[in-house]
């Protein structure tokens, strides 16, 4: 061991990024500073206001390297002022890496008094980096023990403070055997084990220190230091030891930060550096544990830890095996996501799969992982989960909702993280759904529902739609649009897979029957004739609600886009069951929706035939000439509500409006014929008074014959100007307006 | 990213065991089962080995299969699940592996029971204490026993990758905190779940009939049925004690076809039971819940726990609880 090497010169910065927990606060901020360049940065600014002070603090660390014997704090004015000169500095700006050898050397020999080098020690806050020398060359002062039991303890809470500052520690980890003789020292034991925690490696795990620690243990009793060290040991060597920890406990460690931690901080901020000064000690095993009902309940998620069932085979495999390091990170470790990519090589899941869901990092590694058996384990545990903690499926376990409900949404988001649902909580969701009353879970339940993988249509029936369809009819108007809600994201979600699908289409290999395109579509056709159908019968037992028709279109507006949007070879009309109420809507909201709705199926209807027409590649799938009966039987239908006044007669739709004279005549109601276009009708005509009003406001009579010709127009730029979009695309694309293109070439 | 990302998920689409492959998978039971068979070769099941295990209660458990399981490391597991138990027993201070404790575990494998060769060896846990007043001489008792068997499960160990050892049914015999423990070192080490097996009357009820069927000696005791009588202010048990020979008798007129039993089979002989029981005590047990089968084969509760008591028939009856512990799991 070199006692005093020239520190003087800045060691280069170290290439290697030691695989050890305190580095990971370097790798947060993206890189280890380099001391020379961060003392460059240092002085850089302002340097000629800051030239008298750096005199200062090297004419007194010159002072201090040759400062002999006991010199009197009292007597001595010069050594006054030097140590003002330090504490000043250090507390202003930090002190330059080259400063620690000299100070660390003067506090720790002993040759001054207790009070200057308490004052010394506190001053010694780091402006960038501490050279990894001068902490070695103090430690052998500390063994050589010319100072106080006092000094010895604060220099160990200053060496715990700074850890993350010390430029390098392969030395310093030479140095485990010095440390760890300390631990007998009573005073000192905390401290000792607090830093041993932070310098451990697995390689540092020897039996003989277990068995020492041990001896301690039975000596001292239950000491948290004691137990926090061994707790490490037992997660890099759980074949040599093991711990359980109490639940409760959450500090381990006496606060060491002592003067230093605040000072650094102020430094740190002056000198616009925005870090982390040291990392927050973990203890993966510590974590507070909720109560437990029965031992065999896993409601709890377990928190991640290593598979220690591997360790030691790994351990054997490494005797062969070169190329492995023998460094997988311990889970417990992991902690931001930059330290997930330094070592996504050698991580291993967690022994108990079950702890992803509330690991984000370890989903990330999940969704990179092609492992068979990561999804096999997490479907067995959250089966069991599921089937064990359902609330309305076990009869004892209602009062252990909320745990549930929570559990429930975790499992929700994951799936939603990963973008895939778990075949557990499908099979969960169609064991449990008959017994479902639809109110325990409501929201939760549902939104499960949304991630169900595709399935073949036998299995969907009987096990998702008959039990929802039975709680859907007999469930309150706000049940209802959550059922379609979900359902809507449910389409949404197997769309967005088969669109992922066709990306890949050439990974053959993973084809099965139901990720076929014809497949595919069956399943997806049967969904929306299932949503039509509900939709329908929810209209006329809710009497047509804006509410639910919102729903239900907005359920339409996804279906309306399918072709164009997720390039799937199937568009399906709303039944006419959704359509009128829709169509005949009091609300504007609702027919805006609609126009847009079938805007969207005119626009996707024509893609499809001009592919077709095209014969650009042979086409699979073509839509039946029904579906484009079906859309122009609508459109003639809307176009006669809204524009020509003509529905009655027009109306083509055997569920339309179609009525004969002799029948219109005897509802006696009067100008039949001109009740609904875009003047006249119900959601309409709240637009037309207003109109009427700002283009007249003399006129008191509200005449709506007056709207025509020009005013048309205008009024038609009223209602686009009102936000009615929908309406405006559907008019500009379904009806061939002769007189306004001749009125705007007459306009140019 | 985006290519990436999107052949990963792509690759996921099947992922997970295969969908509806169980005929159990909703908790119905099968329409037929075959009879008890008789156990497989004679000469390699010495009745000695697991004679053990009989006229003792076990308490049934499910379990998922076991992740990276080795049978070539029984003596490091009871090594650390022996520190395990010390750790857990004194929370907070530190037990060191492989040192003498107070409890002494055994991990050993049982060989005998299995049903088809796919099948595991049972495994068996052992706890033993050491009285500390003389720790040398003193002899060691069992304070707890467990053990994890498949037999027949061929079902669930066909579908599963060569990572997982299969081993649904487990059973326990002694203190509870014990089972929670051992449990506990199972579920953190292998990443596997337990979970109560509960035996629902209609499996109650094909065990009776299945039981029935089984040749015995001719000093066996009698086949007693309990029902519990449901929605009284207090608990009402009805016991049925019926000779063997008679119920053999009854069973012999209703089963068909030798060696094959069918749930029509058992609905007949139990509605037989019923209307005897209705003639003479005009009480209807079928609106009364079976809790508890007890034959000279073994003994069933619904709550989960049987008691061997043939050995000659241990195989057969594990065959049904695997069954059973299977359809929980998937």
């Amino acid at each position: 061991m070199q006692r005093r090497q020239s520190s003087k010169t800045p060691k280069q910065p170290p290439q290697v990024h030691h695989k050890n927990q305190t580095d990971l606060s370097a790798w947060r901020k993206g890189g280890r500073t380099d001391p020379e360049k961060s003392v460059q940065i240092h002085q850089s600014p302002n340097c000629q206001k800051n030239d008298s002070k750096q005199d200062s603090l090297e004419q007194a660390l010159r002072y201090f390297e040759k400062v002999q014997d006991r010199v009197s704090l009292k007597k001595s004015d010069v050594l006054q002022k030097h140590l003002t000169t330090v504490e000043s500095i250090a507390l202003q700006r930090g002190l330059p890496p080259e400063g620690f050898d000299v100070l660390l050397n003067v506090a720790l020999s002993g040759k001054l008094a207790d009070t200057v080098n308490t004052r010394l020690l506190k001053s010694l806050v780091p402006a960038s980096v501490i050279p990894e020398n001068s902490v070695v060359s103090s430690v052998s002062w500390l063994c050589v023990s010319k100072c106080s039991g006092n000094v010895q303890l604060l220099f160990l809470r200053w060496l715990i403070t700074v850890f993350d500052f010390i430029d390098h520690k392969e030395q310093l980890h030479a140095l485990y055997g010095f440390f760890f003789s300390f631990l007998q020292d009573e005073k000192m034991c905390p401290y000792v084990c607090h830093l041993l925690y932070l310098l451990t490696r697995k390689e540092s795990v020897k039996p003989f220190r277990i068995r020492r620690l041990l001896d301690l243990q039975a000596k001292m009793g239950m000491q948290p230091h004691l137990q926090a060290l061994l707790s490490l040991y037992k997660l890099y060597c759980p074949e040599l030891v093991t711990i359980t920890l109490p639940g409760k406990k959450k500090t381990y460690f006496k606060n060491s930060e002592g003067p230093w931690k605040a000072a650094i901080n102020a430094v740190r901020r002056r000198n616009q550096e925005s870090s982390p000064v040291s990392q927050p000690l973990f203890l993966g095993t510590a974590q507070p544990q909720s109560r437990k009902r029965k031992w065999n309940t896993q409601l709890i998620i377990p928190a991640s830890s290593t598979n220690r069932n591997n360790l030691e085979e790994d351990r054997e495999k490494n005797r062969v095996d070169l190329y492995s390091t023998n460094e997988s990170l311990p889970l417990e470790q992991l902690q931001t996501f930059s330290q997930l990519l330094q070592n996504i090589h050698h991580l291993e899941f967690p022994s108990q799969m079950g702890s992803v869901l509330t690991n984000p990092l370890l989903l990330h590694y999940m969704n990179c992982i092609k492992d068979e058996s990561v999804y096999l384990r997490l479907y067995y545990w959250m089966g069991q989960t599921l089937r064990e903690e359902c609330t309305w499926c076990v009869a004892d376990n209602n009062q252990y909702e909320e745990e549930f409900k929570d559990f429930l949404e975790t499992v929700y988001k994951t799936e939603c993280f990963l973008q895939e649902g778990f075949s557990s909580c499908e099979e969960f969701l169609y064991k449990s759904l008959p017994l479902w009353d639809g109110c325990s879970c409501r929201s939760q339940v549902l939104r499960l529902v949304s991630w169900i993988p595709l399935s073949s249509f036998s299995e969907m029936k009987s096990h998702l739609y008959d039990p929802l369809a039975q709680l859907f009819f007999t469930s309150s108007l706000y049940f209802k649009c959550s059922v379609l809600e979900s359902l809507k994201e449910l389409l949404q979600n197997w769309l967005n897979c088969h669109v992922i699908h066709l990306d890949s289409e050439s990974d053959s290999q993973v084809h099965s029957l139901n990720t076929t395109l014809s497949g595919l579509v069956n399943v997806v056709a049967e969904l929306i004739h299932f949503v039509g159908w509900i939709s329908t019968v929810a209209l006329r037992l809710e009497n047509n609600p804006t509410f639910l028709l919102y729903f239900i279109l907005d359920f339409y507006e996804t279906v309306c886009d399918m072709y164009l949007r997720y390039n799937l070879p199937l568009l399906i009309m709303p039944p006419a069951g959704v359509f009128y109420p829709a169509l005949l809507s009091m609300d504007s909201v609702s027919l805006n929706q609609l126009c847009y709705i079938m805007y969207r199926y005119r626009t996707n209807l024509v893609a499809a035939k001009e592919n077709e027409l095209s014969k650009k590649r042979i086409l699979q799938f073509k839509f039946s000439s029904q579906t484009y009966q079906e859309y122009n039987r609508y459109i003639i239908a809307m176009v006669g509500c809204l524009w020509t006044s003509s529905a009655f007669q027009k109306d083509i739709h055997p569920q339309g409006l179609q009525m004969d004279d002799e029948l219109l005549k005897k509802t006696t109601a009067q100008e039949f014929k001109t009740s609904f276009n875009i003047v006249y009708h119900p959601a309409m005509m709240g637009y037309a008074v207003l109109f009427l009003q700002q283009a007249q406001p003399d006129d008191t009579t509200l005449n709506f014959s007056l709207i025509k010709g020009k005013k048309w127009d205008w009024y038609l730029k009223y209602l686009y100007a009102q936000g009615l979009k929908g309406l405006k695309v559907f008019i500009e694309s379904s009806i061939n307006r002769i007189s306004q293109a001749s009125h705007s070439k007459a306009e140019n | 990213d985006g290519a990436a990302r999107t052949l990963l998920s792509i690759g996921r689409l099947s992922r997970g065991p295969p969908f509806g492959r169980a005929h159990g998978r909703f908790g119905l039971s099968p329409s037929g089962r075959l009879l008890l068979p008789a156990p497989r070769s004679q000469e390699n099941a010495d009745p000695q080995r697991t004679a053990f295990l009989l006229r003792k209660q076990w308490t049934l458990y499910s379990v998922s299969p076991l992740y990276k399981f080795s049978n070539a490391r029984l003596r490091d597991y009871a090594r650390l699940l022996s520190a395990f138990i010390a750790a857990e027993k004194q929370k907070g201070l530190a037990v060191e592996v492989g040192v003498e404790l107070d409890i002494k575990v055994a991990v050993s494998s049982l060989p005998d029971l299995k049903g088809s060769d796919q099948d595991q060896a049972a495994i068996l846990v052992q706890l033993s204490s050491r009285s500390p007043a003389s720790p040398k001489n003193s002899e060691e008792k069992l304070v707890w026993s467990g053990w994890f068997c498949c037999v027949s499960g061929d079902e669930l160990s066909e579908n599963v990758p060569e990572d997982f050892t299969c081993l649904p049914l487990f059973l326990a015999n002694g203190a509870e905190s014990y089972t929670s423990i051992v449990g506990s070192w199972f579920q953190k080490t292998f990443d596997c779940s337990f979970c109560r097996l509960a035996i629902s009357p209609l499996n109650l009820s094909w065990m009776a009939a299945m039981w029935t069927g089984c040749k015995v000696d001719k000093t066996a005791s009698a086949m007693e049925l309990v029902f519990s009588v449901p929605c009284l202010p207090q608990p009402l048990d009805i016991s049925y004690a019926i000779h063997p020979e008679d119920a053999k008798a009854l069973w012999d007129t209703v089963q068909k076809t030798p060696g094959e039993i069918t749930q029509e089979e058992v609905d007949v002989f139990m509605d037989c039971l019923y209307s005897h029981f209705h003639r003479h005590f005009k009480i209807h047990l079928s609106a009364t819940k079976l809790v508890k089968v007890s034959t000279p084969i073994a003994s069933a509760h619904c709550d989960g726990i049987i008691k061997f008591l043939q050995s000659q028939y241990l195989t057969g009856v594990l065959m049904l609880l695997t069954e059973l512990a299977i359809s929980q799991i998937q």
